[in-house]
């Protein structure tokens, strides 16, 4: 390819300006942006993953707090056993917690997949509003019942006394922290790429365009969309064990719908079905938060306005209207 | 006789009172052309439905290959070899001619399920798709995204996507349907050749296409067989003439 297309050129610039960011902002000497640049990242992640469902497979999920929450919990739990050196069952097996992020990544996309496939197997057989309305619903019921289970701290949610730890990385030096997420956010911009490219990619945007003909040549919907979920489900559930670890904390409010409308917000204003879309959004997102937020408390307005006149003016979001309206081939 | 590769038997289908589905039997033997034909509203793509699985039927059943069909989906009956073209062109308007073809073709090899691999660089699936755009005389607008193609060109495509199946038979909806006349001379002698491939099953309106390919032509007039047999046979059939031939001959 002689020239770089305008929206490869978009992602180049995303991804070196996130990578110079926590650089400059050392030299600034204003260590509190490496936060919001690990917010960016962890929802930009999250994002990742809903838009492999939303955007490639045409699944709009308003749901996905469930599989962020999730994998929260399933840090929250587990570094809390490890610091309290109890384990979490004895019988019929013995399984202990554990500080190390690499295991808890692990359980977190294996416990959030798992989610993924019940609440997919049951919600994919509808499909428009009602798909939306079901997904909605799971997750409301994995949120309250997240409130009223008191061994987890219920509506108070479950502090992260530590931080987890992580081979070769001191996660308390926000830096460090930073790359790790920053390093799993690349990680699933590639695997989303990945598999829009691949067999199961085809079979996938097919599924999303005409399921009528992808049936005809022997293919089941059904079946192609319950694994895009499960994939899309893991990969937020992902950034939820970050998020837990990056606050130190998890409660009820990550597997609330607003958490939902916040993941499909952030990949609605990047670009839907866009590669960088999820990313573009998140920057957008925290740096409204961090601007209106801290003049009013009702900055949600100010978004609002933006998700209007993206919705109205720009379909394709944020990259869209940089760089035009995505190519199909 | 052989058995045939397609068997429909006492086939039917209600919508509340109406019969649209009423006792077919039609059988499809290797080699032929069955035409069906018969006015609109006759119950023909109700027919098309019960034998792909897209509608469940009250009673009878469909044989395929020796294999009752009972309880299989679409997607399954496509598995086994049921090669089918829409009335009204169904292809996946984002994905280029080509795109079309490959996911066709993956399906058919059963390799859906495969996530790494770029299909734009997989040089046996774009070979091997190319090869099948080259029968249908589309090549030279592999590239071309399906909804920009002609109305013409997306018949053309509908049919590469049944031929990327291998099928062991053809259902073919109004495969001429919007077609010039030169379009539907070079597909009346595409599809001469191809039932050597596999069967045909051909819904057709256009009667000089009925006429030039079809074995057996069985016409069908509010959901039931009213006549069944040869060219010459249904030619001269008073019944079909004034039921059906009458109205457009």
């Amino acid at each position: 390819m002689a020239s770089l297309s305008r929206e490869t050129l978009l992602n180049i610039f995303l991804t070196i300006g996130m990578l110079a960011l926590p650089f400059v902002a050392t030299a600034i000497d204003e260590p509190f942006y490496i936060t919001l640049a690990t917010r960016v990242a962890i929802l930009g992640l999250a994002g990742v993953g809903l838009n492999l469902a939303l955007g490639t497979g045409g699944l709009v999920s308003f749901g996905h707090a469930a599989f962020f929450g999730l994998g929260g919990y399933a840090a929250g739990i587990l570094a809390s056993h490890a610091l309290n050196y109890t384990p979490i069952m004895e019988s019929p097996f013995l399984i202990e917690g554990t500080n190390q992020m690499l295991i808890i990544w692990l359980v977190a996309i294996i416990v959030s997949g798992i989610g993924a496939y019940l609440i997919g197997l049951l919600s994919l057989r509808t499909s428009g509003v009602y798909f939306i309305m079901i997904t909605l619903a799971f997750a409301q019921m994995i949120y309250y019942f997240a409130i009223s289970w008191p061994a987890y701290g219920g509506e108070d949610g479950l502090s992260i006394y530590v931080r987890n730890a992580f081979p070769g990385v001191n996660t308390l030096d926000p830096q460090g922290f930073y790359f790790i997420c920053f390093a799993l956010l690349m990680a699933g911009i590639w695997l989303s790429a990945t598999l829009k490219n691949s067999r199961f990619g085809a079979a996938l945007q097919s599924a999303r365009q005409n399921e009528e003909r992808l049936s005809a040549v022997g293919v089941k919907p059904f079946n192609i969309k319950l694994t895009a979920f499960v994939i899309s489900g893991m990969m937020t559930g992902l950034a939820g064990a970050l998020f837990a670890d990056l606050n130190r904390f998890v409660s009820p409010s990550m597997l609330s719908w607003h958490m939902s409308g916040e993941i499909m917000i952030l990949v609605i204003l990047g670009g839907v079905g866009r590669l960088y879309g999820p990313l573009a959004g998140a920057i957008i997102y925290i740096i409204f938060e961090f601007i209106f937020g801290g003049m009013t408390e009702h900055w949600q307005f100010f978004l609002g306005l933006v998700l209007l006149g993206v919705v109205l003016f720009a379909r394709g979001g944020v990259i869209g209207l940089i760089a035009g309206r995505a190519r199909h081939d | 006789m052989t058995n045939p590769i397609l068997e429909i038997k006492n086939l039917n289908k209600s919508f509340g009172a109406l019969k649209a589905t009423d006792d077919v039997s039609i059988t499809l033997n290797a080699g032929e052309i069955h035409a069906l034909i018969g006015p609109n509203g006759a119950g023909k793509s109700t027919l098309i439905k019960q034998i792909c699985g897209g509608l469940s039927s009250d009673s009878g059943s469909v044989i395929f290959n020796g294999q009752d069909l009972a309880g299989l989906d679409v997607a399954e009956r496509a598995q086994l070899g049921l090669g089918r073209t829409f009335q009204i062109s169904s292809v996946i308007m984002e994905f280029s001619a080509l795109r079309n073809v490959m996911l066709a073709v993956q399906a058919n090899a059963g390799t859906s399920y495969r996530f790494f691999k770029n299909v734009r660089t997989d040089k046996k699936l774009v070979d091997r798709a190319m090869a099948i755009l080259a029968r249908v005389e589309l090549e030279g607008r592999a590239d071309v995204s399906a909804a920009e193609l002609s109305h013409g060109e997306r018949r053309q495509l509908e049919i590469a996507l049944a031929l990327a199946l291998e099928p062991k038979a053809f259902l073919l909806d109004e495969p001429m349907a919007g077609m010039g006349p030169e379009g539907s001379k070079r597909l009346i002698s595409f599809l001469d050749g191809l039932r050597k491939e596999a069967p045909i099953l051909l819904i057709e309106h256009d009667m000089d296409a009925v006429f030039s390919l079809a074995d057996r032509i069985s016409v069908l007039v509010y959901g039931r067989v009213v006549a069944s047999g040869t060219v010459d046979e249904i030619r001269n059939n008073p019944a079909v003439r004034e039921a059906y031939l009458g109205e457009t001959a």
